[in-house]
């Protein structure tokens, strides 16, 4: 039954098993969809999906493989437009019982032909056209048994298909461009990383030995297993093109502090240079150097930034783009020393990865760190290139050759 | 069977009793997720009222474990106890105690089972549980009995997004998220609390509750317990609707955070 519906949400992305599959026609059968799409979307959803981030491509695979079985939106809308709510007609029981209900294709044929003859426009009462408050087989808020229903005023969550149109669910989806409320949930998967054990365990050897110590009268010793604590580091670049990410990044951090309990945190400009800062605004700086052997190679480090930057930037002394900065070393050597001494470092970029893969910059960048889009999914990968850190991948060589031939074409170059 | 039709002070969309149901008839653990405040844990209490069954609620914390909701078998006790002879520490049962999961499955009756918020243990805890889950039912292996649910208890687990579950536990459940509620389900909500509203002050309360939770850049926006209380200080405070509609009497039972409220001050009121 249906059976396209799954592979079409397979097609869409979604991890569906068979066994969930099994469990949905098991609920066909027992009568739990009340012979209702409405109903069976949300019993489908619950049994298929099991991750809000999935409801939006459910909601796309929905909306492919059950439309046109329920009036498109297009119509009822033109139809609404023409309707006018007009007092409901007040019928005697017996009249209508009066009202048979005609068989329903006739009712969906007149309908069509109605509907072609524009015959749906301020109509109100009435035994035929399309209106309201009629004795017809069209239009709203009508008593005829048989009738073609068409939006009413209340009920807008009437159909499945308009619920699965609306894609509330949108935000959630792992290929989204975090916004902010997201944040915290894609921070928590960082708190994935730390194993967490046992707190309290029997000291067998303690309490062996301070029983001895007792004359054989019991006493217990507790230990706590040290819990192991991530640390991180994160480094973000604010100001110039990041402007518009401006109050991502600072919910980030926000956020970031409740997940982890050893995170320190220091903003640049485009690209590092000997000093780095403790505030937004870029007052109080500290030496790079110092921060580089402050903090040992455990820290994982995670830059945020749109590596995108007049290559200059990286590539020349004095190269940074505030005038009044002088720095001796390249931008790119600092990074470079920032990659060597820490093996576990990403770099989450808040641009689509078609458009960093494409910038010089942003090249050189994901040469010395790993790149990833600031998305659920990137997140996700990002977390998995944190727990196991790949090699360095450029060397020192590399860097002064890219230095040394900056005026070349690109390809060449990287 | 009896269906779940929510109760009184519990407002449900008709979408989430759909699911409990068919998790009922499935036999199926159900998960719900959504956002603080939404009423995911009521949910498990309003079951039970609704189908006048016991509710059996098993708390989870960082440090619990799959197996304290089986049993625990108290070892440190008996070993205090075979000190001295006053004990007869040969029968272990006394000795065994049965968690809450346990408890559920020796149930004479069909219970109610809430975990709740599953992720705040450690990220084995939902896979420990799952066969268990599963046959409902587990061994005792110190005195080799087997605990057996003669009625397979209705299970409802939360869980506040804090850590991912495993595919293998998820494959076993149902899912909901509860979405917030839209203006008209609130206005349902608070006239469960405060049944004597005026009308105009609900509106104008609610008009400016959901403005302040479309800003973007609050750090904790304000959710149902919130303004439940903030309409008790209104109402306590004689404000009419008028006054909600200038300003923003009592902030400080919306908002929590300082930042939030020095944000919120600085935006314009839109009407």
């Amino acid at each position: 039954m249906f059976v396209d519906f799954f592979f079409l949400l397979k097609r869409e992305g979604v991890p569906v098993s068979l066994n969930e599959w099994m469990l949905l026609h098991e609920a066909l059968d027992s009568g739990l969809s009340n012979a209702s799409l409405n109903t069976f979307y949300y019993l489908a959803r619950s049994i298929l999906i099991k991750n809000e981030t999935y409801f939006d491509r459910y909601d796309r695979a929905f909306k492919k493989y059950f439309e046109g079985i329920e009036t498109s939106d297009v119509v009822v809308e033109e139809i609404l437009e023409g309707l006018e709510r007009a007092d409901p007609l007040e019928l005697t029981e017996a009249e209508k019982r009066l009202m048979q209900a005609l068989p329903l294709e006739e009712v969906l044929e007149n309908f069509r032909r109605q509907w072609e003859e524009g015959h749906f426009k301020n109509h109100r009462g009435g035994n035929r056209a399309i209106g309201t408050g009629g004795r017809s087989t069209q239009g709203a808020f009508g008593y005829n048994p048989a009738g073609v229903r068409i939006g009413q005023g209340y009920g807008r969550h009437g159909s499945a298909i308009q619920i699965a149109e609306q894609r509330n669910f949108r935000n959630y989806s792992g290929d989204m461009v975090l916004d902010t409320r997201m944040l915290r949930v894609a921070l928590s998967k960082l708190r994935t990383l730390l194993p967490e054990g046992p707190e309290d365990q029997l000291d067998i050897d303690g309490t062996i030995d301070r029983t001895c110590r007792n004359a054989g009268e019991l006493e217990l010793v507790w230990k706590r297993d040290r819990k192991k604590v991530i640390k991180l580091l994160l480094l973000m670049d604010v100001g110039g093109s990041m402007e518009p990410y401006h109050w991502a990044v600072s919910k980030l951090f926000s956020a970031a502090g409740a997940q982890i309990k050893d995170l320190k945190y220091f903003y640049f400009h485009n690209c590092v240079y000997q000093d780095l800062y403790e505030d937004i605004e870029r007052y109080d700086s500290v030496p790079t150097m110092e921060v580089i052997n402050r903090y040992s190679p455990e820290y994982k480090i995670i830059f945020l930034g749109d590596a995108s930057m007049a290559p200059s930037e990286m590539l020349d002394t004095n190269g940074c783009i505030e005038y009044f900065y002088r720095n001796d070393d390249a931008g790119i050597w600092w990074m470079y020393r920032i990659m060597s001494r820490f093996p576990a470092a990403v770099w989450l970029n808040p641009l689509r990865e078609r458009s960093f893969r494409y910038s010089l910059t942003g090249r050189m960048i994901a040469k010395m760190f790993p790149m990833f889009e600031l998305t659920l999914d990137g997140l996700d990968d990002a977390v998995k290139t944190l727990i196991k850190p790949s090699r360095a991948k450029i060397t020192a060589t590399e860097i002064e050759q890219i230095i040394a031939h900056r005026n070349r074409p690109y390809a060449q170059l990287l | 069977m009896k269906e779940f039709q929510g109760t009184e002070s519990y407002i449900t969309s008709s979408s989430l009793r759909d699911v409990v149901n068919a998790a009922i008839v499935l036999g199926r653990p159900l998960l719900v997720k959504g956002e603080p405040g939404t009423g995911k844990t009521l949910l498990a209490h309003a079951i039970a009222e609704n189908l006048g069954r016991r509710i059996i609620t098993w708390n989870v914390k960082s440090t619990t474990k799959a197996r304290d909701g089986l049993y625990i078998y108290d070892t440190v006790q008996r070993l205090h106890d075979s000190r001295f002879q006053d004990h007869d520490v040969s029968d272990i049962k006394q000795y065994i105690r049965l968690g809450k999961l346990g408890e559920a499955f020796a149930a004479d009756e069909q219970v109610i089972l809430l975990i709740d918020e599953i992720d705040k243990a450690d990220l084995e805890f939902p896979n420990d549980l799952l066969n268990e889950l599963d046959e409902m039912s587990f061994d005792i292996y110190e005195t080799k009995e087997k605990v057996t649910a003669e009625n397979r208890p209705i299970v409802i687990i939360t869980s506040n997004n804090e850590k991912e579950l495993p595919d293998a536990f998820l494959r076993r459940c149902l899912f909901h998220y509860i979405e917030f509620p839209d203006e008209m389900m609130m206005e349902q909500i608070v006239r469960v609390h405060h049944p004597n509203v005026e009308a105009k002050l609900l509106r104008e309360v609610l008009k400016k509750f959901y403005w302040i939770r479309s800003i973007d850049m609050l750090r904790k926006k304000p959710s149902t317990s919130e303004l439940i209380d903030w309409v008790q200080a209104l109402m306590a405070g004689g404000m009419d609707p008028g006054m909600v509609r200038r300003e923003i009497p009592f902030l400080g039972t919306l908002l929590k955070k300082e930042q939030d409220l020095n944000i919120l001050l600085a935006q314009e009121v839109p009407y």
